[in-house]
């Protein structure tokens, strides 16, 4: 075979593969777009200013909106993220930090693992934590559940990002005379923090639209809930109880909350994605 | 404070009033000319003439530093089962360039690693023998070694400015080690930046991050950086090896203009870069010291044959 020939068959093998790539990447998009396009198209009609500031109407009588399951939703979300953030970073840090201590490998499996739990078995689970003990459904109940499925997310991209931090840095602050814990939270921690945001932002788009963990936990509410030992109500759980209902209304508010549900879910992406530019800008210049 | 001075052979000299106030009793071993050296490393000290720059009052051999600030006697070390260095014995001297040369691997990064036991952080690392600072040794139970390394500086072999603004990483020595308020730490940070030889280019963008510098100017922040809370001693490992030619120079003129006020160690690969700015050579080899003498001994009449193929370029 000469060497132009090779050549042509090089050029011919590059663009087949480039083609192949880019068709996989239109084909992984196309899922994306009909669903969003369905939800919008389906939704948008249904949206209207009761949507976000009503109480779901009894049966029978139409309007009403869904004003609680969102105030629950970004509650259960919030308290979530307040109980899992911490352990998530915390966790994180140590399994980056003492990578070859016992617990740390422990941790990392235990991660793993957690994260391949299903989601309805953690809501059983938090049911016998919380919801036993405290004889009620609770926002706090929910909160675990999800808690529990945001943990290994966070922990897992946060010992990722630390370890991405080059070991010169370390050694720089350490030659300065900084102890190792000056290094970590002052140096390592704000270096990784970008990546970490983003880890937390993923584990929290996650959990905003499971439904199964907040069946047993958060259950539903058809009123507003104070506190957060109270029954709640979250969009997801409101969105399936429409979904299965026999009441056109009530199908077309389902679809109106999957729509704000979605663009909730996207938003938080793109904040995620706008943060960890703006901050890196801020570092590298 | 003169009446604290140790009836001591008159090397001693020129041994300043405020270095005497720091120092504490040390062995006998410990004279200007250590026994270690000479028995081992030096086999052509009878050929050194009594040229003495730099050593001012010294009536020892020119390879002998006359106020030595550091030493290492008899240093082993080991990663895990392996050792990287084998009884290393070397003196530096106070407010001299002392630049260590040999081929890759040879230990002295390891070497010079062991001066702020920056390899302390090093799983399965271990250290045999001393290494003392003015006098004490920095291996022992009392030493605290956040302390240490805020008196033994430490200047990479590539340049890692912290990702934050430029005033930030030279003010990150200063905060953390609770040194001066406020407007002392804004001089301090002019100082070193200006020691560094980078105020005037960065004066107007202190604010810019630290990381969007050139790779000169981020080596010369680095610098600032250590500069900046003063340390007594500066190790630097091949500060100069991945700059290009213009950037070089300034570093090597810095560490020329530092001398005066700083003691300095220095690993590199460049053979002129060594003869160009130190004073005392050492040369490694498969982790043992091959020869130490003044730089000027070492260039142009070195005492082993295995050193001037060396430094001639015929292996390495």
């Amino acid at each position: 075979m000469t060497a132009r020939g090779s050549a042509a068959r090089r050029r011919l093998v590059s663009s087949i593969m480039t083609g192949a790539c880019a068709c996989a990447v239109v084909v992984a998009l196309v899922p994306l777009g009909l669903v969003l396009a369905y939800i919008a198209s389906k939704g948008i009609g249904s949206l209207d200013l009761a949507f976000f500031t009503q109480l779901p109407k009894p049966h029978g009588e139409t309007g009403g909106g869904m004003a609680n399951a969102i105030v629950g939703s970004l509650k259960l979300i919030g308290l979530a993220s307040a109980l899992a953030v911490p352990v998530g970073v915390l966790s994180g840090i140590y399994i980056a930090e003492y990578p070859g201590s016992p617990l740390a490998s422990i941790g990392r499996l235990a991660a793993d693992v957690l994260n391949g739990i299903p989601s309805i078995v953690v809501g059983i689970f938090a049911y016998g934590l919380v919801v036993l003990p405290m004889r009620r459904f609770s926002a706090i109940a929910g909160a675990v559940a999800l808690a529990i499925m945001m943990v290994p997310i966070v922990t897992r991209s946060t010992e990722e990002l630390i370890k991405l931090v080059p070991a010169s840095l370390r050694e720089a602050g350490l030659a300065l005379g900084a102890t190792r814990a000056r290094v970590t939270f002052g140096i390592i921690l704000p270096a990784a923090f970008p990546g970490i945001l983003t880890g937390i932002l993923v584990a929290v788009s996650r959990i905003a639209g499971e439904t199964a963990p907040l069946l047993f936990t958060a259950f539903n509410n058809q009123f507003w809930s104070p506190g957060i030992d109270q029954p709640t109500a979250s969009l997801t759980v409101q969105i399936y109880s429409y979904a299965i209902s026999p009441y056109d209304d009530l199908h077309r508010q389902a679809w109106a909350g999957a729509f704000v549900l979605v663009v909730m879910v996207l938003t938080i992406s793109m904040l995620a994605r706008l943060a960890t530019r703006r901050l890196e800008r801020m570092r590298i210049g | 404070m003169m009446a604290a001075k140790p009836t001591k052979p008159e090397e001693e000299e020129p041994v300043t009033a405020s270095q005497l106030a720091q120092k504490t009793p040390r062995p006998s071993a410990t004279t200007a000319r250590p026994p270690e050296v000479s028995a081992h490393a030096r086999s052509g000290e009878s050929a050194s003439t009594g040229a003495s720059a730099g050593a001012p009052g010294s009536s020892a051999s020119p390879a002998s530093p006359a106020v030595v600030r550091m030493e290492a006697r008899n240093l082993d070390f080991f990663y895990g089962p392996a050792q990287a260095l084998y009884q290393i014995s070397l003196p530096i001297e106070r407010n001299a360039v002392t630049a260590l040369i040999g081929p890759s691997g040879c230990g002295k990064s390891t070497f010079l690693r062991c001066l702020n036991r920056m390899n302390d952080i090093i799983p399965k690392s271990r250290v045999v023998g001393t290494v003392t600072l003015d006098g004490v040794d920095i291996y022992g139970g009392e030493v605290d070694v956040v302390d240490l390394r805020r008196r033994v500086g430490m200047v990479f072999q590539k340049s890692n400015p912290f990702p934050k603004s430029i005033y930030e990483n030279v003010a990150y020595g200063l905060r953390i080690n609770r040194i001066g308020r406020r407007s002392q730490i804004a001089e301090r940070v002019e100082k070193a930046l200006r020691e560094a030889a980078l105020w005037d280019e960065v004066k107007d963008r202190l604010d810019a991050p630290g990381m969007g510098l050139s790779g000169g100017q981020q080596q010369r922040l680095c610098i600032a950086r250590a500069l900046a809370i003063e340390p007594e001693v500066i190790l630097m490992d091949e500060p100069a090896s991945a700059l290009d030619p213009i950037a070089t120079q300034k570093v090597e003129d810095l560490i020329y203009q530092l001398k005066s006020s700083y003691t300095i160690v220095i690993v590199t690969h460049n053979m002129q870069q060594a003869a160009r700015v130190s004073d005392y050579t050492a040369f490694f080899m498969l982790g043992k010291l091959v020869e130490f003498d003044r730089t000027v001994k070492i260039f142009t009449n070195p005492g082993k044959a295995i050193t001037e193929d060396y430094i001639t370029g015929r292996f390495g």
